[in-house]
């Protein structure tokens, strides 16, 4: 998993996560991606990606994402058996025998029993991803498809393209933006990276959450640190997720205050820190040292 | 009928405007479709009367007729098994429980058995029938949950599905079958770029939908241009205000504590039902 870079220096894999979505991991990698040196950046979070109108890139390769297979039925050849239909458990073959791509898993097993060998499965295109130039970096990330499935594939795609790219440039971190949930895509983000970053919200639902996905972690592995975004919202709640952590002997390694510059600078379509000089920063600052120690 | 609430970006309160409008209907069915972070309850509350696992099928090897032939791992399109020479390999989290492999053997060797990836619970509060599913944290697939946890639907309930984030298959699984969908969105530049790709998803399933603006502020104009400019219903408004943010910090659905926003939620509700009755 772990890779050498040329002064022999182990480079590190970080990835920032959150369970609950809206909790700002966007910002936060976005920081990390302006403070970080020597580093390549990547979006996992391939079905709703936001690191890229922080980061202003320009588009140098663009790949398309073949991923899984649908059934199409030919009409020419099709005696309306109902082999098909009755064997598919994802219910994507109509009364009249046309197949729904939405509900098409992609098994083939309609294709491989349809006696009138009426059936083939076509290769789908389920999105695309993108290596970019940035002012902080080289730049990893993916669009996909509307409505498709298969994003942990997508995700794994642009977490070994990023990681390649980095072994390439001899680079000391890569820095992964990742989904919200815990399921298959926050799974290929999280596995065989060195830190989790969780960053959470003082409220009930952000602990809530921020607990499944260091069950998560732990799971898997990997090392975690907690950052509580917005902390002055709700002292109480923050000093809840605290005693949490110590508890999971988690270290807390910042807590970041309610800003309206967070918002504006990304209005302004740039990391926070980028934006800003107060304590914000200077909190953006301590939490990056804090990740490379 | 059946009211689904997403909106690609996470975060933006769709569990918020979910279980409000829930309470404020008084009698509806709340489906949380988040399973792999459900949090409708934490502001809900239900008595949860039922708890059961939720399983999907996956094959077992009967090793007495195996002859190693290879066939079910061809056959399957999710690399779930691996045949050695003399033993089988199964990476049930991969399965997709098609049942490709049991039907194809051509020894009869595989059955199909029962595997828990999680748990679905019902309640009640009130008026509200409450369903959730919890996906096991280390399980990969949502969807199959998701569609556990709709098999509850009651057609002659006032439904409500509180989404996934995102706009893959799990969002997708949640809100396909509905007859309207609540997109719910916050005036800055990430929360309008989901809300697009989530108008797409909702289009391509040719669900009717509809926006609320949540943390909306007087300098949203932007936004507020942006929606008229392209046609985006927007049916509610929910301002950005402490109250409202203290009050999801400790699980408390703002309705009952705010309630001239019982009013704005059935007036959204009314909203829906116009939009919807149109529509078809």
């Amino acid at each position: 998993m772990r890779a050498w870079s040329c002064e022999g220096e182990i480079m590190k894999q970080i990835v920032v996560i959150s369970g609950k979505g809206g909790t700002g991991k966007t910002m936060l990698t976005g920081a990390f991606s302006a403070l970080a040196e020597n580093k390549v950046m990547a979006d996992c979070d391939v079905d709703a990606a936001n690191l890229y109108l922080l980061l202003d890139p320009s588009i140098k390769e663009r790949h398309p994402f073949k991923s899984g297979a649908f059934a199409k039925i030919n009409p020419a050849l099709c005696t309306r058996c109902g082999e098909c239909s009755a064997a598919c458990r994802f219910q994507a073959i109509s009364s009249e025998f046309a197949v729904s791509p939405i509900n098409c898993e992609g098994c083939g097993l309609c294709a491989r029993l349809c006696p009138e060998n009426a059936i083939r499965m076509q290769e789908n295109t389920a999105g695309e991803w993108f290596i970019s130039d940035t002012p902080y970096g080289s730049f990893v990330h993916a669009k996909l498809g509307i409505a498709e499935e298969n994003s942990g594939k997508l995700v794994a795609k642009v977490r070994q393209t990023a990681k390649e790219l980095a072994e390439g440039k001899q680079a000391d971190y890569v820095i992964v933006d990742g989904p919200p949930g815990i399921g298959c895509p926050v799974i290929a983000s999280l596995s065989g990276v060195d830190l989790a970053v969780v960053v959470t919200e003082p409220t009930l639902s952000g602990l809530h959450d921020a607990e499944r996905v260091i069950e998560l972690a732990a799971h898997f592995e990997v090392p975690v640190m907690m950052v509580i975004n917005k902390w002055d919202i709700n002292p109480e709640a923050s000093e809840k997720i605290e005693r949490f952590c110590a508890g999971q002997k988690i270290p807390v390694i910042g807590k970041i205050p309610f800003d309206r510059a967070v918002v504006e600078s990304i209005i302004a379509g740039r990391p926070v820190t980028e934006y800003t000089n107060g304590a914000l920063k200077t909190e953006m600052i301590r939490i990056w040292e804090a990740v490379k120690a | 009928m059946i009211i689904s609430v997403a909106s690609g970006k996470g975060g933006t309160g769709k569990t918020t405007v979910a279980v409000n409008l829930a309470l404020s209907l008084e009698h509806a069915q709340l489906l949380d479709c988040d399973v792999e972070e459900p949090n409708a309850q934490i502001f809900l509350k239900a008595d949860i009367t039922d708890r059961k696992p939720a399983m999907v099928r996956v094959p077992e090897i009967d090793y007495a007729k195996c002859d190693f032939c290879g066939k079910c791992q061809e056959v399957c399109a999710y690399h779930a098994l691996a045949v050695l020479p003399k033993k089988v390999l199964l990476f049930p989290k991969m399965c997709h429980s098609c049942g490709a492999c049991t039907r194809l053997c051509p020894k009869g060797a595989i059955r199909e058995v029962d595997r828990s990836i999680g748990e679905i619970e019902i309640g009640q509060r009130g008026g509200i029938d409450f369903v959730q599913g919890k996906l096991a944290v280390g399980e990969t697939m949502a969807p199959p949950l998701i569609r556990q946890v709709k098999s509850h639907i009651d057609r002659s309930c006032m439904t409500i599905i509180d989404a996934p984030p995102g706009t893959s298959c799990p969002m997708v699984t949640a809100v396909k079958g509905s007859d309207f969908c609540i997109l719910v969105t916050e005036p800055t530049p990430f929360g309008m770029n989901d809300l697009h790709l989530a108008i797409e998803t909702v289009k391509k399933l040719g669900i009717p939908y509809g926006v609320v603006m949540n943390r909306a502020e007087p300098h949203d104009l932007k936004a507020r241009i942006h929606f008229k400019a392209n046609d985006i219903p927007v049916m509610l408004q929910i301002p950005f205000d402490r109250k409202i943010a203290e009050l999801y910090s400790v699980g408390i659905p703002f309705v009952e504590q705010l309630p001239e926003y019982r009013e704005k939620f059935l007036d959204l509700f009314k909203c829906v039902l116009g939009v919807a009755k149109v529509k078809s």
